[in-house]
């Protein structure tokens, strides 16, 4: 068991060797996590583990990997999407042109979704979907389209109750376990680099999503995330956060009313 | 079953009682919450095995059982005693040295999320002895190692009677495999909390 010290000589060394903060993380998943991976990768002890890192790049991918939370699904939460349905993309009818930011996309389950979301509102030839994440490899993956095919039967039923109509499987092909998404799907996302702990602002959107991200922040780093976020997005745009997530502990929520129960707020100063 | 009382627990300074369930323990709760008496000196956390949507049924039907303030957890809400605290579904709910939650949705752990292990570990290691875990009926090992850490830190590990469980899987493989204080039915576990005062 890794004690707290340790966690901050290694939190510290991420930071000095490569430059990846994780000191605003959430202090008991991030130490959850060390723990998990000392004793997944039989490490004898927190020092040869402290040197592995400091001393093997190609282990600190892996690290980094593993300390970072890469689950996600097709139409988590459902009724979040068919909200977004009903009550969001409706209002984005009318303009021009509609900038969408997914931040902490991971391998980009929920992109492909709101791609999928877009389609079916007419929305998706004038959209752009900005999808960021600090990790290269899971946008790597996400920029492929290609996911398990496995789970595609619960993605279909939360389709089903998301509002969707169609068929969940024109959307994709399968072949040898995995389906690949239709390539119009993908033709508006853009995928890039990004790092909510330290990287600004970088467009106005009209619609931020960001869902269970900051529950691995620290208020202090939620309360940055949350700002930047409020910076990005133009007056009468939607930011949606995770299930759990909430904007009651942050001073931006007098900037925004929230849409029906769901997690989505309307800026409205 | 009166084996393992082993050092009594120290008079008050209980600040988190957690109970974690799994097949059958709603059943217990439902007994149990309504003959708490208020205010409890201390948090009373709550993880169950449960379907993994989002609804607040769960939370509903517990609340209607006690007049205790009873809260489906969001991320980072601040832990108070005299409240009655539920695992949302689909989450791992863990507690920092401030006294507030953290929610994570990383992998299942004893093919559960929230998994009773997950909690009961992170209490631990915030409370340490000022810490009571019970564990409730259950078909699945989740929870053995997680009051386990409970123990090692000085806490209160209690386990319902397997007997009078449902599913006497999940009490009986803790008693099997570590060290407990107590083995109690129902209305010893009511009592037991009464008296943490």
């Amino acid at each position: 068991m890794i004690e707290e010290e340790e966690v901050d000589l290694l939190l510290s060394d991420l930071y000095e060797v490569y430059g990846y903060d994780f000191t605003q993380y959430a202090r008991a998943s991030v130490k959850r996590r060390i723990n998990r991976l000392c004793s997944l990768d039989k490490f004898p002890s927190f020092a040869e583990m402290r040197y592995r890192v400091r001393s093997d790049p190609s282990y600190l991918k892996r690290f980094v990997e593993e300390l970072t939370v890469n689950v996600t699904e097709m139409f988590r939460d459902p009724l979040f999407y068919k909200t977004l349905r009903t009550s969001v993309l409706t209002k984005l009818v009318a303009k021009p042109f509609v900038r969408i930011w997914h931040a902490g996309c991971s391998t980009g389950e929920e992109v492909f979704s709101m791609a999928i979301l877009l389609k079916e509102t007419n929305l998706l030839h004038k959209s752009l979907l900005y999808a960021t994440d600090l990790n290269p490899d899971v946008l790597d993956a996400a920029r492929k389209g290609i996911f398990p095919l496995g789970p595609m039967k619960q993605y279909s039923e939360n389709y089903i109750l998301s509002g969707g109509t169609n068929d969940f499987s024109t959307y994709y092909t399968a072949q040898y376990g995995r389906v690949k998404f239709r390539e119009e799907l993908a033709e508006k996302m853009v995928f890039s680099t990004h790092n909510l702990v330290s990287d600004r602002s970088f467009n106005e959107f009209d619609l931020i999503l960001c869902r269970n991200v900051l529950i691995y922040f620290d208020r202090n780093l939620q309360e940055r995330v949350l700002t930047l976020f409020e910076e990005s997005l133009g007056p009468l745009s939607y930011l949606g956060l995770g299930a759990k997530e909430t904007l009651k502990f942050s001073a931006i929520q007098s900037k925004f009313k929230q849409i029906d129960s769901e997690k989505i707020w309307r800026k409205i100063a | 079953m009166a084996k393992n009382r082993v050092t009594p627990p120290k008079a008050g300074g209980c600040q988190a009682v957690l109970i974690g369930g799994s097949t059958g323990g709603l059943e217990v709760l439902l007994q149990v919450l309504p003959a708490l008496q208020p205010p409890l000196p201390f948090a009373l956390i709550i993880v169950l095995h449960r379907k993994n949507t989002a609804d607040s049924t769960l939370a509903n039907l517990l609340s209607l059982k006690t007049s205790i303030t009873l809260t489906e957890v969001d991320d980072k809400d601040a832990i108070r005693p005299n409240t009655i605290y539920l695992a949302p579904a689909d989450y791992h709910l863990l507690i920092e040295q401030d006294s507030t939650f953290s929610l994570d949705d990383s992998e299942k752990v004893n093919y559960s999320r929230p998994s009773i292990d997950v909690t009961f570990e992170s209490a631990a290691d915030v409370y340490g002895s000022s810490l009571v875990g019970i564990l409730l009926s259950g078909a699945n090992a989740d929870g053995t190692a997680g009051l386990n850490a409970i123990k090692k830190a000085g806490g209160v590990a209690v386990v319902q009677q397997p007997d009078t469980a449902l599913v006497a899987f999940m009490p009986q493989h803790a008693i099997s495999t570590i060290y407990v204080d107590y083995v109690l039915d129902n209305q010893a576990i009511i009592a037991f909390l009464n008296a943490r005062r």
